[in-house]
């Protein structure tokens, strides 16, 4: 337990010297990525089997359980490590792959060229290219997750070996003027979506004379389609107990919240442990490190309400309340949880903030545009080649994310459009691609940053079907409190369905337009004043689509089952049968080895015909419109 | 009382402040929120009955039925909605004969959906037990119920 300021350079030595331990070990040392990503592609079985495997071969190696280093269309990741070498990622392993690199890599010694992703130290080791500088990697600023999938997460010392917790020292030999100057000086805005000027929201807590104060951690990630902060907390969890440390500090608040949604489960976990270590070291608690000052953190675990993301509703949800939203002003840096002065940060503001005190404010700075510096992250997912999580500097174009970070659309399909900033954001078109990555460029084109989900969207795509979805979230999501949000969004989704489910008519665009203004500007918080996005950055990019569902009576992207339908190409089909046998509803039929034919009475549109068709064959089709009467 | 509830509410002050912590943990011992507890919650927290009944009606994760042995918990995550998560939810529901919210007769399965599990680079996807099963098709949902 460390008691003074002084203590802390120990520490680090020691850190050091156990992190230097790992990468001198006489043997083999292998890191698996268990964040969930990889888990639900199969790691822990991968480390399992690993385990069993090493142990009856009788080799000794040291396994380590790594975060998400982000290229999550690789998982399960695996990283070798020879004595002397630098380390081999391999990626898709599964317990036959590891035999494979165990028995070669392992024992004999010469990386499994052909399963290898990149090599750690950035150098080619014959035909693996060093992975910071593939495609993927290569237009990334890795900064916030320089040490995911890198270091054991549950570890603190690796965190500090790594220069955690020195930003927190150097805050507290600071004055809190000084720190939030460094924050101003960095220019680091809020990354939960808003943009709002970090330094800025602590100075006016630390400007209210009220007592206590409290610092919140916002790890309420409730965008679908985003997985940002879920990465960050399970990869490097102290990053952000850090950041609460320093803001804590900043803003003179002794108590400080995480709270995190509930369907985070490893997320949760890790936080425990993180803040367990850090307690036994004596970064959390009273007096740390004899500065006077004190601090507790607390875990709050959500129970599955959107809009608890917003500031005043999180305050209420921690409050023990239902989680409704309060007019602002009072800000809750003014009057927040228990009318005390409260600062609410993102996930990934607080791990900047570690990281503007570890390398200093110039440091952060200096990546960026003018109005927005830094780097941030995004998950990449969707209609996308390399799907993970990535983090570039500001100012980088859409089409260089989704185009070279992210390899393009899968199977050579036609790229539509790219959603950012989930519900509250909007969809962006091909003719916009060029946009830059900031704050203002994003909003300007009729979307938001967001906290940085990022959803990829093809041919295959229905646009109106893509609004419908949404407001059929944010109804399902709406508090209730305010009648503009809560009738609103309702009579959206009610047009929106009408128009999927074939009985549009030519009327609802403008009342469609009109519904939305009116939510926009009439909602009382941000829930459902950027819930009508999706629907207005539709209506304004893809507005044909919408004609042709109402007009045509088709849906162009064959998704809206009231608009499309499917055929069986009886030239293509060679009758092997194995759609009919799948066919729930028995509306296929046809004679072995003779084309097949559906009965569009009876078939319901669940496309497992199309799916289960031989690729070579494709012999069942979509179709737009509603099928034409049969002559049979 | 019974010693369950005695249990949960033993780590507990009776604060008001704990109401939705004290209710996650009722729930994560019985499976869901049975009335009578959340009388007792009402009590032990010193709260209204309807505060207790309006807090959890508010949030997603309570229940006020029984669950399944098995908890199956479709991902409706954006990413997940354009890689085909609505056929997986039909195809599930086709396979167990039971709706979304529903809980099949003999008690094995639960079906929900979810908002987004931020397993998106994996889409789509379905967590069972706490388990996220990936890059999920209608093809392969069968083999999920095929182990048990």
């Amino acid at each position: 337990m460390l008691r003074k300021k002084e203590d802390f350079s120990g520490l680090i030595a020691e850190s050091k010297a156990e992190w230097e331990r790992l990468e001198k070990t006489k043997g083999p040392v292998v890191t698996v990525g268990t964040a969930t990503c990889g888990r639900s592609a199969g790691s822990l079985e991968v480390l399992e089997s690993l385990a069993s495997s090493l142990e009856k071969r009788g080799i000794e190696a040291v396994l380590m359980e790594t975060g998400c280093i982000g290229l999550c269309f690789c998982e399960p990741i695996v990283t070798v490590f020879m004595p002397g070498q630098p380390g081999i990622l391999y990626g898709h392993v599964d317990a036959e792959k590891m035999e494979e690199i165990l028995t070669r890599h392992l024992i004999g010694g010469e990386p499994v060229t052909e399963h290898a992703l990149g090599t750690l130290d950035g150098k080619k080791k014959g035909p693996i290219p060093g992975l910071f500088g593939t495609p993927v990697l290569k237009p990334q600023e890795r900064r916030i997750l320089r040490k995911c999938g890198i270091i054991d997460p549950t570890n603190i010392r690796h965190y500090i070996a790594h220069g955690g917790y020195g930003g927190f020292i150097r805050a507290i030999g600071m004055t809190p003027e000084k720190i939030i100057d460094e924050v101003k000086k960095a220019g680091l805005r809020g990354r939960g979506g808003a943009g709002f000027p970090t330094g800025m929201k602590w100075e006016f807590a630390l400007g209210t004379s009220s007592k206590p104060k409290y610092i919140v951690c916002n790890a309420d990630e409730g965008d679908p389609g985003a997985f940002m902060n879920r990465s960050v907390l399970e990869s490097d969890t102290h990053a952000v107990i850090e950041g609460m440390l320093i803001g804590g500090f900043a803003i003179g608040a002794e108590t400080g919240y995480i709270y995190c949604r509930a369907e985070y489960p490893l997320a949760l976990e890790r936080l425990s442990v993180a803040i367990q270590s850090a307690q036994d070291l004596g970064l959390i608690g009273d007096d740390i490190l004899g500065s006077g000052f004190n601090f507790h953190i607390k875990i709050k675990e959500g129970a599955g309400a959107f809009v608890c993301g917003e500031e005043t509703s999180l305050i209420a949800s921690i409050e023990g309340k239902r989680g409704m939203p309060s007019t602002r002003p009072p800000y809750p840096a003014v009057s927040g949880l228990w009318g005390k002065p409260t600062i609410i940060n993102n996930v990934e503001s607080l791990a900047s903030v570690a990281l503007i005190f570890q390398q200093g404010a110039d440091w952060f700075a200096k990546c960026g545009t003018e109005k927005s510096r830094g780097t941030k992250t995004f998950s990449l997912a969707g209609k996308v080649k390399n799907t993970g999580l990535i983090e570039v500097p500001l100012g980088i174009t859409l089409r260089e994310i989704i185009f070279d970070i992210g390899g393009g659309i899968p199977q050579d399909k036609e790229f539509k459009a790219v959603q950012t900033g989930g519900p509250s954001g909007g969809c962006i078109p091909e003719s916009l691609l060029d946009t830059p990555v900031d704050y203002d460029s994003l909003k300007k084109a009729g979307a938001i940053m967001g906290s940085g989900g990022m959803v990829v969207m093809d041919e295959d795509t229905c646009m109106v079907d893509v609004a419908r979805y949404f407001l059929e979230f944010t109804q399902k999501e709406s508090c209730g409190e305010c009648v503009p949000c809560r009738l609103g969004t309702k009579q959206m989704l009610n047009i929106l369905e009408d128009i999927t489910e074939g009985r549009g008519t030519p009327q609802d665009l403008d009342l469609l337009e009109e519904i939305a203004e009116s939510v926009k500007m009439g909602s009382l918080c941000g829930l459902g004043q950027t819930a009508p996005n999706p629907v207005l950055t539709t209506l304004r990019y893809f507005r044909d689509e919408y004609e042709a569902h109402i007009i045509d009576g088709r849906c162009p992207a064959k998704v809206c089952k009231a608009l499309m339908h499917y055929i069986i190409d009886g030239e293509k089909c060679i009758g092997c049968g194995l759609c009919r046998k799948v066919c729930p509803v028995d509306a296929i039929t046809g004679e072995q080895k003779k084309a097949h034919v559906i009965d569009q009475q009876k078939c319901i549109k669940c496309g497992l015909c199309f799916s289960t068709c031989p690729e070579k064959v494709s012999a069942v089709l979509k179709k737009e419109g509603t099928p034409v009467p049969e002559t049979a | 009382m019974d010693s369950t509830l005695k249990n949960v509410f033993d780590s507990f002050q009776g604060k008001k402040e704990e109401l939705i912590p004290i209710l996650q943990k009722v729930q994560e011992r019985y499976g869901y929120l049975p009335e009578d507890a959340m009388l007792e919650v009402s009590r032990f927290a010193r709260v209204p009955e309807s505060t207790v009944y309006g807090v959890a009606t508010f949030y997603a994760q309570f229940r006020f039925t029984p669950i399944g042995e098995n908890r199956i918990m479709v991902c409706r995550g954006t990413a997940c909605h354009v890689k085909g998560s609505v056929g997986i939810l039909e195809e599930i529901e086709r396979k167990l004969g039971i709706k979304e919210g529903e809980t099949t007769p003999d008690g094995r399965y639960s079906l929900e959906t979810v908002a987004c599990i931020g397993c998106c680079s994996l889409a789509p996807c379905v967590m069972i037990n706490k388990k996220v099963h990936a890059n999920l098709t209608p093809q392969k949902v069968a083999k999920l119920f095929k182990k048990d």
